[in-house]
Parts: C-alpha cells; sequence; structure tokens
C-alpha cells in the first residue's frame, strides 16, 4: 500500500518499551549499518551508548539502583546541565528503570537543518528530515546544531549519518524496519495527525491509572516547533537526555546578538587603531615618503 | 537563572579548524590595521600598512586549504557555494558557515589585490599598475571595502561556534564573534610589531604600533571578562577549566604582554620579539580553549 505523501512520523511510547533492542537490529539490518565495535560497559544494560553514524535508534536504558548504604546509583544517563547526571524519579524500592528507544526527531524547526550550508538537509514529501549523502561535504556544522545529539560523522562515507525514517522504505509503501520489528508495539509509525490522537488517549489511560508523571514530549509546538517523532515519557524530559521546552533553542538565535556583539567590537577596534596612528598624522610629525 | 543544558555531540572540529581560525583572525586584523594606517596614518607608518597587507594575504592563502581538508568530503568543497541537488548557489544568510564560506571568496579577491598593490608600492615593477590603484581614493574605498570582510573574517568564526547548541558555545552566543575579532587585531598588532623588528622603520612608528596593540588588548580583556561571565551565568564555565587553566594562563600573559613593555623596565629588557610572541601565544591559547573544550 503506497504510503501518502503527508507528514508521517513516529510515537514512541516509553511506557511498554521493553529494551529488547530489536529495534536497533532491524535499523542495522534495513541501512547496512555496520555499527561500532561491542563494548563493555560493566554497569548498563546500555551498550549502544549514543546514536550516531552507526546507530540510527538507541535503546537509552536509565538506570538507578538502591546501594547496600542507602544511596542510589545512576548509570549516568540523563547528564544535564554541565554534565551532571539527573536523577530519575525512583520508583518501588528507591530504583529507577526506563528504556526509551531514541531516534531523530525529525524536528518540525530542525536545528540540522537549518545551519546546514551545502542544503544537504532537507525536508521530504513525508515531511521528515533527510540528510542526501551524495550532497553532504561532512562539514559536521549539523552534529554541532542538532539538540539532541543525534547525527554522526561515518569515517567511511565522510558525510553525516542519521535515522532518514526509512526514506527508501516509504518511498515502496513500506513502514521504517524499527516500527516493524517492535514486538511490543512501542515505537508506532503512521500519519501524524493519527499518532497524535492515539498519543493523547494512551497518556489519558495512564494519567488515570496513576502515572502522573507521565507526559508527551514533542506532541505539542512547545520543542522546536513539535516533533514527528515524539514520545510518551514516564519522567521529566532531561531523565532521558532530552532538552525541557525552556533549553530547547534554536542555533540562529545566536545570529543577531553574535553579528551585533562582532559589529560593535568592529567599530571599537577600529576607533583604537585609528586613535593610535592618527596623532602621528595630524602632528605632520613624520615626513618619510611612501 | 538555572543552568543551561546541552545534549548536543561534539563536531570534532579540530587542528584544522584551529589553524583557520588563528589564520582566519590575523589576515582580517592585519588588513584591517593596514587600511587604519593607509587612511588615516602619517607618510611615515606607511610602511607597515604595505606589511599589513602583504601578511593579511599570505595568511589567508592556507585558511580555504585547512577548511577543505577539515572536510569529510574534501573534494565536495564547491558544494559549500553550489547545491548541487538544485542546480542553483547555496546561500543561507543565516548559516555562519554559508556566510563565511562567501566572505571568504570575497575578501580573498580583496586582499589578493592589495597584496599586490602592497608589492607593487615596494617596487616590484610588474605590478606597478596596482601601486596606483591603492594609492588613490580608490585604494582607499577597495581598503575599506575590504577590511569589512577582513573582519567579518576574523568574526564570524565566533558567531559559526555560537551558533549551535553546544555547550560554552551556544551560552556566549553574543561574545564570540566580538572576542575572536579584537583578539585577531591584537595578535595582528603584535604580529607586525614583530616584523618591524626585522624592517627599518621610524621610532614613532612602532610606538603607535604598540599604542594599537594595547587599545586592541584592552578590548579583548573586555570581552574575555564578558564571555567567563556568559558561561558562569550559563553554568558550563566547568568545560573550559581544568587543564584549560594552562591555555588561560598564556591568553592572560597575552594581554598583559603589551602593556608589561612599555610600563615594566625589566619588559624593557626582554628580547624585541618576547612580547608580540607571548600576545600570538594567547590569540591561539584563546581559540584553542575555545574550540577544543566544550568539545572535551
Ligand atoms: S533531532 Fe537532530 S538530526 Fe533530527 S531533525 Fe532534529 S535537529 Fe535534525
Ligand atoms: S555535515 Fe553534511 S549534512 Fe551536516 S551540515 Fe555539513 S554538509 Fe550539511
Amino acid at each position: 500500500m503506497a504510503i501518502e505523501a503527508r507528514p508521517v512520523g513516529f510515537f514512541t511510547d516509553t511506557s511498554i518499551c521493553i529494551g529488547c533492542k530489536a529495534c536497533e537490529v532491524a535499523c542495522k539490518e534495513w541501512n547496512q549499518l555496520e555499527g561500532n565495535p561491542p563494548s563493555f560497559t560493566a554497569d548498563s544494560y546500555d551498550n549502544t551508548g549514543q546514536l550516531d553514524a552507526q546507530n540510527w535508534r538507541h535503546v537509552q536504558f536509565v538506570e538507578m539502583l538502591p546501594n547496600a548504604d542507602g544511596t542510589a546509583s545512576t548509570n549516568g544517563n540523563g547528564k544535564g546541565a554541565g554534565g551532571a547526571a539527573v536523577i530519575p524519579t525512583p520508583i518501588a524500592g528507591g530504583q529507577a528503570w526506563l528504556m526509551m528507544s531514541d531516534v531523530c526527531k525529525h524536528c518540525q524547526q530542525a536545528s540540522c537543518l537549518e545551519v546546514c550550508p551545502t542544503n544537504a538537509i532537507v525536508r521530504t514529501e513525508f515531511d521528515t528530515v533527510l540528510i542526501q549523502q551524495s550532497v553532504c561535504n561532512g562539514c559536521r556544522d549539523c552534529i554541532s546544531a542538532c539538540p539532541y545529539g543525534v547525527i554522526g560523522f561515518n569515517e567511511k562515507t565522510g558525510t553525516a549519518q542519521k535515522c532518514t525514517l526509512c526514506y527508501d522504505r516509504l518511498q515502496n509503501g513500506m513502514q521504517p524496519a524499527c516500527a516493524k520489528a517492535c514486538p511490543t508495539e512501542s515505537i508506532k509509525f503512521g500519519y501524524l495527525d493519527d499518532l497524535q490522537k492515539g498519543a493523547d488517549q494512551r497518556l489519558a489511560a495512564l494519567q488515570k491509572g496513576g502515572y502522573t508523571k507521565a507526559n508527551l514530549y514533542g506532541r505539542d509546538t512547545s520543542v522546536y516547533g513539535g516533533l514527528n517523532a515524539f514520545f510518551l515519557l514516564m519522567d521529566k524530559p532531561e531523565v532521558y537526555n532530552l532538552p525541557n521546552a525552556e533549553n530547547a533553542k534554536l542555533p540562529s538565535r545566536n545570529n543577531l546578538p553574535g553579528y551585533l556583539g562582532g559589529a560593535v567590537t568592529a567599530v571599537a577596534g577600529l576607533v583604537g587603531g585609528i586613535l593610535a596612528f592618527r596623532s602621528a598624522r595630524m602632528s605632520g610629525a613624520d615626513r618619510t615618503p611612501r | 537563572m538555572p543552568p543551561s543544558e546541552h545534549f548536543a555531540a561534539p563536531p570534532n572540529w579540530e587542528w584544522w579548524i584551529l589553524g583557520y581560525f588563528v589564520l582566519g583572525g590575523i589576515s582580517g586584523g592585519s588588513y584591517a590595521i593596514a587600511t587604519i594606517i593607509r587612511i588615516f596614518g602619517a607618510p611615515a607608518d606607511q610602511r607597515i600598512s604595505r606589511l599589513g597587507y602583504i601578511v593579511s594575504f599570505i595568511a589567508l592563502i592556507p585558511c580555504p586549504i585547512f577548511l577543505t581538508l577539515d572536510l569529510g568530503q574534501p573534494l565536495r568543497f564547491w558544494h559549500m557555494l553550489v547545491d548541487t541537488s538544485e542546480g542553483a548557489l547555496a546561500f543561507k544568510y543565516w548559516s555562519p558557515m554559508s556566510l563565511g564560506a562567501w566572505a571568504l571568496v570575497i575578501y580573498g579577491l580583496f586582499s589578493f589585490v592589495s597584496f599586490l598593490g602592497a608589492l607593487a608600492e615596494g617596487g616590484t615593477r610588474a605590478l606597478s599598475p596596482f601601486a596606483g590603484f591603492v594609492r588613490g581614493t580608490l585604494g582607499s574605498i577597495w581598503g575599506a571595502i575590504g577590511t569589512f570582510f577582513g573582519l567579518f573574517i576574523a568574526s564570524y568564526t565566533g558567531v559559526l561556534l555560537a551558533v549551535s547548541n553546544q555547550a560554552v558555545w551556544s551560552d556566549a552566543g553574543w561574545v564570540l564573534g566580538g572576542l575572536f575579532l579584537a583578539s585577531g587585531l591584537t595578535g595582528s598588532a603584535a604580529l607586525l610589531l614583530a616584523l618591524l623588528r626585522w624592517r627599518e622603520v621610524e621610532a614613532g612608528t612602532a610606538v603607535r604600533l604598540e599604542m594599537a596593540d594595547r587599545n586592541f588588548a584592552i578590548l579583548e580583556a573586555i570581552l574575555v571578562v564578558l564571555f567567563v561571565v556568559s558561561v558562569g551565568i550559563a553554568g558550563t564555565i566547568g568545560k573550559v577549566l581544568g587543564i584549560w587553566i594552562v591555555l588561560w594562563i598564556l591568553v592572560i600573559l597575552g594581554l598583559l604582554a603589551p602593556f608589561a613593555v612599555s610600563r615594566s623596565d625589566a619588559a624593557r629588557r626582554w628580547p624585541p620579539v618576547a612580547a608580540p610572541v607571548l600576545s600570538l601565544l594567547g590569540l591561539l591559547a584563546l581559540r584553542a580553549l575555545i574550540i577544543f573544550g566544550p568539545q572535551s
């Protein structure tokens, strides 16, 4: 069945994610991603580490386990301001164990697309954000801009890479590989308006069931004008390494102040230079020919 | 105010970019100093003006090379200017990298012509038509426009860092452009002072260049303070402390050097190039700690 050229996206419901990583595997298989060499972290079920050029889905584990002395340790996920860990809200017995299949958010106001100087990053007919591999020259400005740390640099291709929301599959009427593989339907693919309706219902059901901290991230326009890949979270966004609405800012916010600061400094610098050299001309002291 | 949060990944801009930021600052700064002297300076000072234009172009030559080598696909460097998917020019005024690529091309032309003019004035006969051009009113206008682009090249690199979601860079968004520009001017004045040691100039010329150097250093010092305050308020200053304190020491020494020479008897006994070299090291250290610190 063909997929219509209108906004599509992912609704990732973290409340039913079981951390099986089927999405990661399906993504790598379909997109022929080799993956990074395996690493043994020894303190977490998260051995993928981060989203990057090889990991276009990353099942993030936010773990907090009680220590014998009554304190609690986190695995360091949920790094907030200046790298300090954001402590998740403990549930049963001082523990927290949250899972979230993270991915490119296909932001409505995409920081990566905003800065890309080559126009390699485009919005597709499905309203998703795509890096055209034949255009990208590997300048990495998009990596600097993406507020979610989604994009990675592929040393072999010399280009920036991230989730394409399986653009090739969409064009051929197939849903993205991760959504197809997810056994619990934590990752749902569909037209954005349908997904949003389903998410609203799910949130209402959870809150009715007493999960008062459950919230939708990116469902409305408060972060980056809305996210085509949005989430149902069981704790505040920072716990999952997601900037909250207050901190979700576009890179272009610094254009005007940055250039203005430069212009004022330029004027001050020119005045400083002129003051130093003008005096000699005024006094006519030096008469060495040019 | 709660501290800012950043979850962005580092772009791994490293040595090539550092090299470009340093040389871009020196090129733009030298061009501006050369033009100031050309338009406002005394006849005796015109030697430094010529030297400034020459330094500016020589410093500029490696810049596009460094930028190209930093790309993952160096042969696609021209994608910065041509949108290959649309077959049109790639120009995004809201992307400092796009704007910078165009500014570099335009500034390259200005710097090159001024360089030829400086060589011509220095006696290179084959280039003599350029000597007339750079001397007249047209030359002053050319220099003024070139200065605009030169100062842009010295400054936009700071804006390029700021227009991101990286800790420190985006937190000091309004300061970095000015800071890089001011430090480019300080470093350029220092470099020209160092080079003057090998040229015969009026004593007054060096004095005036030293005065300009001090004025630029005051401006830079103000911006350094504003930078520290900005990242302090944002709660991300830790990213440029720790081991980076070594580089901060160089920045401070570089800022003090022009004043030490004019105020302290001990410093006056330093080898003549000591103060300029310290200033140049300060320029390098400032950019290094701002580029590498937040990415580490
Ligand atoms: S999440 Fe990052 S990479 Fe994805 S669209 Fe938004 S800014 Fe771009
Ligand atoms: S790395 Fe590629 S996609 Fe990213 S900003 Fe540069 S050209 Fe655009």
